[in-house]
């Protein structure tokens, strides 16, 4: 079941071409990652695929009642406007307080429900959006490069508490990512985009996909042994790139 | 009991700062500032305006303050940093504005009034505006907080929400240039934007939500407003600049008890 779908996308902002003809598509429960190099449009398509950004040509289809959590890299929460944590998790809309408390301590952030914002560390941070993008109750979440800042066992931490929630909430999530070790352990699908999709498929092939060892090397190949496949049925995505 | 001019003077400067103490932590929030500069300096050219069109003061200042928030807004564009093209708007509008009342040859204008405010001359009339104004202002903020302030944090996140962001900052250019509609009699185009920020800077270090800075920036607008009428009833010195006066010390007092708490 596909939740949302995009058919030949092109972004152009001014005279720069950003994205062309990008297919893609995102079903239910299923882990998709972006990568690409710097520039290659991955937060522009994150942008097209939750509304902020109009696709020069192409459409975007979302399933009827579609509910997108977005955890944006960054909150304009500067020190100018004070917010608690349990505030920040009440702007989610209408959960109950009972709600909002099972997610905090779902994601380890309960002790913090008192704490503003803007002192919270880089990985308690993330998990605040995360919560703030849970209670939305979403289909689909969307993460743009999450992890960004953290140390190494933070964002192992990070992305064993994403994996586990989506099971929970059985919700599909679809991210930006340059941890490549990660994505090609946890990823049911990766697009690798460059402007275009450059490739797509399982992690093993792409990875083995001339494309992607173009823009990223051959360095990743130790991300490969570390790859373990745990999940027992079958993705031929690589072919259904086609029929999109 | 009181003069009859001081109790509306008063009430005038009270609604004034119900208004501006949550309208003015957006201000705060999004760096409108100078934002608030422009369209408040702009009120005196649509002083010119009214008198020009025979139209009411609030029409006329609400016409103008609309319209330089429009052409900023459509000529925002990527020659210019936002706060150089703020800036020409801001003083622009406010020569523009100087020069305009000076065409007016057959109307006397008293023009420091409209500059610096004459809260002790707020009519029954011009108290029905404000209260209108201030009324008008709360009930669209208290309608779109939540709109307004995941708007603020984050643009994207509030679209992937299904918000339109455009229509929120849209709504706050409408609730600025109606403030400084209401204000300008109170405190003076030039002290406009001081009544926006002040409190709401008066109000951070003591605030742990938005609901709360808002609340307090509610309490430091009126503690100025009313400080600053007896301090100008007791010195002699004019309305608008001695409340803004007031609330600039309790900014500072707050400012430096909450540097003293953290050491």
């Amino acid at each position: 079941m596909t939740l949302i779908a995009t058919q030949g996308v092109s972004v152009q902002i001014g005279a720069k071409q950003i994205l062309t003809n990008v297919d893609l598509s995102i079903g239910r429960g299923e882990i998709v990652t972006l990568v690409g190099p710097n520039g290659s449009g991955k937060t522009t398509l994150l942008k097209v695929l939750i509304g902020a950004q109009t696709p020069t040509r192409g459409a975007v289809m979302r399933e009827a009642g579609l509910r997108i959590g977005y955890v944006p890299q960054r909150l304009a929460i500067e020190r100018a406007m004070p917010m608690t944590v349990s505030r920040w998790l009440a702007l989610s809309g209408f959960a109950s307080t009972a709600e909002r408390k099972r997610i905090a301590e779902r994601v380890g952030i309960f002790p913090l429900l008192d704490q503003q914002m803007a002192n919270l560390s880089g990985g308690e941070f993330q998990r605040a959006l995360l919560a703030h993008a849970l209670l939305i109750q979403p289909d689909l979440l969307v993460l743009d490069e999450p992890t960004q800042g953290l140390d190494q066992p933070a964002v192992a931490a990070f992305y064993r508490l994403i994996d586990e929630v989506r099971r929970e909430q059985r919700c599909a999530v679809l991210m930006v990512s340059h941890d490549l070790h990660v994505v090609m352990r946890s990823s049911d699908h990766v697009i690798c985009l460059n402007g275009h999709v450059c490739c797509q498929g399982t992690p093993t092939l792409v990875s083995a996909a001339p494309e992607y060892q173009a823009l990223f090397g051959f360095g990743t190949e130790g991300a490969l042994a570390l790859y373990r496949h745990e999940h027992d049925h079958r993705h031929d995505h690589l072919e259904s790139q086609h029929d999109a | 009991m009181l003069d009859d001019f001081l109790v509306r003077a008063f009430l005038g400067g009270m609604l004034l700062a119900v208004a501006a103490g949550p309208l003015g932590c957006f201000v705060v929030w999004r760096r409108m500032a100078y934002f608030g500069d422009a369209t408040a300096h702009a009120a005196i050219f649509g002083v010119t305006l009214s008198l020009a069109f025979s139209i009411s003061i609030f029409a006329g200042v609400l016409f103008a303050a609309l319209g330089v928030a429009i052409l900023l807004a459509l000529f925002s564009g990527r020659l210019y940093t936002a706060d150089t093209m703020l800036g020409v708007a801001a003083h622009g509008a406010l020569a523009l504005g100087l020069v305009s009342v000076s065409f007016l040859t057959d109307v006397r204008v008293d023009l420091s009034s409209y500059l610096f405010g004459d809260i002790l001359a707020v009519g029954q009339k011009d108290l029905l505006v404000i209260a209108s104004g201030a009324t008008f202002i709360l009930l669209i903020l208290g309608w779109r907080w939540r709109r307004l302030l995941l708007t603020t944090l984050n643009e994207d996140l509030a679209v992937s929400e299904g918000l339109n962001a455009r229509t929120e900052a849209l709504l706050l250019v409408l609730l600025i240039a109606t403030l400084v509609a209401v204000a300008i009699k109170i405190v003076g185009a030039l002290l406009i934007t001081a009544m926006l920020i002040i409190p709401a800077a008066a109000a951070r270090p003591l605030a742990r939500t938005p609901e709360g800075m808002a609340a307090i920036a509610i309490v430091m607008g009126m503690i100025s407003v009313s400080a600053g009428l007896a301090a100008s009833f007791d010195w002699d010195s004019p309305a608008g600049p001695t409340i803004i006066v007031i609330a600039t010390v309790l900014f500072v007092a707050t400012g430096t008890l909450s540097r003293f708490k953290k050491t």
